[in-house]
């Protein structure tokens, strides 16, 4: 790697950790905001905790000092992992975060991979047949997918394939009551992931369809595709060595951006379908009005797409080193 | 009044107008015309649809009229909708007619604040600003256009960009018209077009981040909403898969609607961009 790579990979850990910081005052604004006074919501009950526990929290937390200092408190905390305790789950907020973090990277990783993969196929299918059946049916399904709301989506999905045809579970990730191991385990999660990953894969498989379609169509007026064809190759294969190549690159790059949505949508997925990630924890605080825990998700599920925007980032990078020099 | 035209001879588009025309007349008028409360109960819980003439579309968990739920539903999708991306351009517009206009660090300064906003997961930053200032309709409406202005301030500044240095805007410098004018009145004027477009978009979008939200039961406690709904039976499915398969329905096809009468003026206003004419 070049010098001029890993100064552009240290500028982009600079901004993300900017990023971050920013989140996290906005967070410290936020909790003061939140009804009810601030230690109650750091224990994330509004009114019935016990006094000396608060007493604890206002110790713990400056809340009798500035301002400013109660402000260096919470994102020197922050900074170290520590985001308060849950009083009702008696456990460390983070711990409790990263305990359902892996659900929740099955689940978007899953519908990532899927909705790409499907998006991109059905996209070059829709541009290579332009304007016959096949590419109305794709571009129809797309519009409808893409207006129809995930929650209702996930909740007819569970109805369907669960309770009408009871081909799939639809509830929480492993079979209560089994101690599956090995392989078996495997399979039981496998099957409790099809319906959670594919409903919130199906939105953004729409999206990526669409501007696959797009870009294919683009690329394929280009002239460099009609030299190719000029010379006599076969049409699948301008497609696939020519078009395909040239046109994935923007759809991808758009996709990586829009990752972060996925988190979003996992709110919804998983509290649907009860699977046990950190959408559904989100879930879980809103309605104990657990607000603490709450934006303690937030900054996580933040700190995640900065994550991912910086892999992929670094990623572009070596693969394709235009993409350096252009910025 | 070419713009006009083309549109009306778009039949998608037509078709989705026709729909969104629907449903505003039934968000304005229905409750005056349809007599009932949403709230009231008004027969036997899980009556299902089309059993009684009086309320064709059944009752609820509480007994209360889907009809009427749907009619007062449509009001507030709608209404939030149309405030919501009010109020996401009174912010993005300044903010990238600003950036792209003067360049240079003011850009600068302003895009990173973007950024901000883009990186953060959209739909979780309005699950936890509704949860935080309590929900009713202002904090969803804020909510929803703080986290929808971004892509607007993009679009403006990438405008103004292109814009700035046309022969016109220039003109109208060595006329020694103030920025402001030349900015509200010359380049402002000029980019208004594919705003428009991505207006339409914006208002389907926070359609659905409507009823998402008061599906997560944060909506507004006093108004029902076609998410609400839906979360409210949710726990029922089993038993009443219609009391939310309906809902969802009147969603999906306000959201389409609004999505084909995009697609429609982005034709109609961007021959050249949308790329279906030629070919």
């Amino acid at each position: 790697m070049s010098v001029q790579t890993l100064l552009y990979i240290g500028g982009r850990l600079v901004k993300g950790a900017a990023v971050l910081l920013v989140i996290a005052i906005f967070n410290f604004f936020l909790i003061r905001m939140a009804p009810g006074d601030p230690a109650q919501v750091l224990a994330g009950e509004a009114g019935a905790t016990d006094a000396i526990f608060l007493q604890q929290l206002r110790e713990q937390f400056g809340l009798d000092q500035p301002l400013y200092y109660q402000l260096w408190i919470y994102v020197s905390n922050l900074m170290q992992f520590d985001m308060g305790i849950t009083y009702r789950q008696q456990m460390p907020v983070f711990d409790l975060i990263m305990d359902r973090m892996p659900a929740t990277l099955l689940l978007t990783g899953a519908a990532f991979l899927l909705s790409l993969l499907l998006g991109i196929l059905a996209g070059v299918v829709a541009a290579a047949k332009h304007r016959k059946w096949a590419d109305s049916a794709i571009t129809v399904a797309a519009l409808i997918f893409y207006a129809t709301p995930l929650f209702w989506l996930a909740m007819m999905a569970a109805l369907f394939f669960s309770v009408y045809l009871e081909w799939l579970p639809s509830f929480g990730m492993q079979t209560v009551g089994q101690d599956l191991t090995g392989w078996q385990k495997v399979t039981d999660i496998a099957l409790h992931l099809i319906l959670p990953a594919s409903t919130l894969g199906l939105f953004f498989t729409a999206v990526y369809a669409r501007m696959m379609r797009t870009s294919m169509i683009e690329t394929s007026r280009l002239d460099f595709v009609k030299t190719a064809k000029a010379k006599g190759m076969k049409p699948s294969r301008v497609t696939t060595h020519h078009i395909l190549r040239n046109a994935l690159l923007p759809v991808v790059t758009l996709a990586g951006l829009q990752a972060g949505q996925l988190i979003g949508g996992a709110v919804l997925t998983e509290t649907v379908f009860a699977w046990p990630g950190i959408g559904r924890l989100m879930f879980e605080a809103l309605f104990q009005r657990d607000y603490n825990l709450l934006l303690g998700v937030f900054f996580v599920s933040s700190a995640m797409v900065v994550i991912f925007n910086l892999i992929t980032d670094v990623i572009y990078c070596v693969v394709d080193p235009r993409i350096e020099l252009s910025k | 009044m070419n713009v006009i035209k083309s549109l009306t001879q778009n039949k998608v588009a037509m078709v989705g107008f026709g729909i969104l025309f629907m449903f505003v007349v039934i968000a304005l008028f229905g409750p005056y015309l349809y007599d009932g409360s949403p709230w009231r109960m008004v027969q036997r819980p899980f009556l299902p649809p089309f059993q009684n003439s009086n309320y064709i579309l059944g009752t609820d968990t509480l007994g209360r009229d889907v009809l009427a739920g749907l009619i007062y539903g449509a009001r507030i999708s709608l209404l939030v909708g149309l405030v919501s991306t009010t109020i996401a351009l009174l912010i993005g517009i300044p903010l990238g007619a600003y950036a792209g206009y003067y360049g240079g660090w003011v850009d600068e300064v302003l895009m990173r604040f973007t950024e901000i906003f883009q990186t953060v997961p959209s739909f979780a930053l309005a699950v936890v600003l509704v949860a935080i200032f309590e929900p009713s309709v202002y904090s969803i409406t804020g909510a929803i256009a703080i986290v929808s202005w971004p892509p607007v301030a993009r679009l403006v500044r990438g405008e103004f960009l292109s814009l700035r240095s046309q022969e016109y805007v220039l003109a109208a410098k060595l006329n020694g018209q103030t920025n402001r004018n030349i900015i509200m009145r010359e380049i402002l004027p000029n980019s208004l077009s594919p705003i428009i477009v991505l207006a339409s978009l914006m208002v389907a979008s926070a359609i659905l981040l409507e009823s998402s939200l008061s599906f997560l039961g944060l909506g507004d406690p006093e108004i029902m909403s076609w998410g609400y709904m839906i979360g409210a039976a949710k726990t029922v499915i089993r038993q009443a898969w219609w009391l939310s398969f309906i809902p969802g329905i009147a969603i999906a096809i306000t959201v389409l609607s609004l999505n084909l009468l995009g697609e429609g003026l982005n034709e109609a206003l961007n021959p050249k961009l949308s790329g279906k004419r030629e070919s």
